[in-house]
């Protein structure tokens, strides 16, 4: 199913979203990886507020390359999700919905959105060029000193991606694969 | 006896960091293409079309075919009648990558300290391998390396008795772990012999090849071919949403090695395989 979707991501919207839909987000999401997540659930855990309002925002997984003269931003294709598995329920636990990335999740991360209403969405992984494209505005929010890792608020306009894990715990790499491998069956 | 100049090892670094970032070899331009004529999914093909267009903006516009420009693996070969002199080897090449990655609006991706971290502002250190080869030339190759699918590389210390089952065996569980975090369809680099250490140097070597070449050693250019198609049976495809396409290509070097021993790395790389060579 093809869905077009307005940031922020609301829980109603994210529970309708199903493994293997393709989606185009249009509005603002946050940059943010390995450092800034470090950063970002160390300063939860100390009690502080974070540099954004995480209530049903989503976070890309990328370290875009720097823009050249005349670029909003560099290439900026999604990055292996996984490191961030440590630090996503508590991402989700203070309102973060969406993710962006790429490659698999553990099942702590799935338990969350479950719970919490989260999506996981999967951007191309290195197709940062063609991903640069539907980047319109980029500001630095926070952790300049993280350089390419520095949190960022992007606005895109009909980002492609495809839901990879939804709210139910439904995942495409599962689905996909053993459609496949069915399909191929059958034909031999 | 030749004379080189470390500041002209430092301008071919410089320019084939740039080069290699932005434009994909031809070899897997053809793979990717070849690939994508065999798809029959939706997803799988879909999928393929954004990573052909992506090359082709990337090199149109001379911008980075992905965000991750990786490590500077650098392989110099030198004559062994060549001189190098106007400075230090080493830092000739790290100035070339600090430049490289500077005026190519490259990322910066490598920490001073792989424990407490800290970004070096400037992608050095090269990770620099130097073999000295008859002859009076610098073969200089450039390879830069993401870690997406470095992360999802393999090495173990088989005992001969394991035998070619074995290593069968352990390419297709590291290409099953990968699935889709190394950015399928990828490319496998098998380094088999040596010691710990030169396993992993000829898994790195293997991916330097093109990725339609065979080992020029028959027994291992069937073995390429046949885990290869193993290694597409898996179905994990494109991105790891399903398909026929999990890799585009398997190389594997060898060296001989110990009685008591059989290494084997396996080094993954992704669909942006890049490296650059130039001869000065």
């Amino acid at each position: 199913m093809e869905r077009h979707i307005t940031l922020p991501l609301t829980e109603e919207v994210a529970r309708s979203l199903h493994a293997g839909d393709s989606v185009y987000l249009t509005g603002e999401i946050y940059t943010s990886r390995d450092a800034g997540h470090k950063r970002m659930c160390e300063a939860l855990a100390r009690g502080e507020e974070l540099p954004f309002d995480p209530k049903d925002a989503t976070i890309y997984y990328v370290g875009p390359t720097p823009a050249k003269p005349g670029q909003v931003i560099g290439s900026a294709g999604p990055t292996t999700s996984g490191r961030m598995d440590a630090y996503a329920p508590t991402m989700m636990s203070v309102g973060a919905r969406g993710m962006i990335g790429k490659g698999a999740r553990l099942p702590e991360v799935v338990d969350a959105m479950k719970k919490y209403g989260g999506v996981y969405f999967g951007a191309i992984g290195g197709a940062g060029a063609l991903l640069a494209k539907c980047i319109k505005k980029a500001e630095l929010v926070a952790y300049e000193d993280l350089q390419s890792e520095a949190l960022r608020r992007l606005y895109v306009e009909d980002m492609p991606l495809v839901v990879i894990i939804d709210s139910e715990g439904r995942n495409l790499y599962e689905e996909g694969r053993a459609a496949y491998l069915q399909s191929h069956k059958t034909q031999e | 006896m030749r004379e080189i100049q470390a500041s002209q090892i430092t301008d071919v670094i410089e320019r084939l960091c740039i080069e290699a970032n932005t434009v994909l070899p031809e070899d897997m331009k053809q793979a990717i293409r070849t690939c994508r004529a065999c798809e029959d999914g939706d997803i799988a093909r879909g999928v393929l079309d954004n990573i052909i267009e992506n090359y082709q903006i990337a090199e149109k516009e001379c911008v980075p075919i992905c965000q991750d420009t990786g490590m500077a693996c650098v392989f110099l070969e030198i004559g062994q009648d060549v001189h190098i002199s106007g400075g230090d080897l080493t830092e000739a090449v790290n100035e070339g990558v600090r430049r490289g990655y500077d005026k190519g609006y490259l990322r910066k991706s490598v920490v001073k300290d792989p424990v407490r971290r800290g970004n070096t502002g400037d992608n050095t250190p090269a990770m620099l391998y130097t073999e000295i080869v008859p002859g009076e030339q610098i073969k200089i190759t450039v390879g830069p390396k993401g870690f997406g699918s470095e992360n999802m590389s393999a090495i173990r210390m088989f005992k001969p008795s394991a035998g070619l089952q074995g290593i069968k065996d352990f390419i297709l569980e590291t290409v099953e772990t990968a699935g889709p975090n190394p950015c399928p369809p990828m490319v496998v680099g098998v380094g088999i012999g040596g010691t710990f250490d030169k396993a992993a140097l000829l898994a790195k070597k293997a991916l330097m090849r093109p990725v339609d070449s065979e080992n020029p050693d028959p027994y291992y250019a069937d073995l390429e071919k046949e885990m290869l198609q193993k290694i597409n049976e898996l179905g994990i495809g494109p991105q790891g949403f399903g398909g026929k396409t999990t890799a585009v290509g398997l190389n594997i070097e060898t060296m001989p090695t110990h009685i008591a021993g059989m290494p084997c790395a396996i080094n993954i790389s992704c669909h942006v395989t890049r490296h650059k060579t130039e001869v000065l």
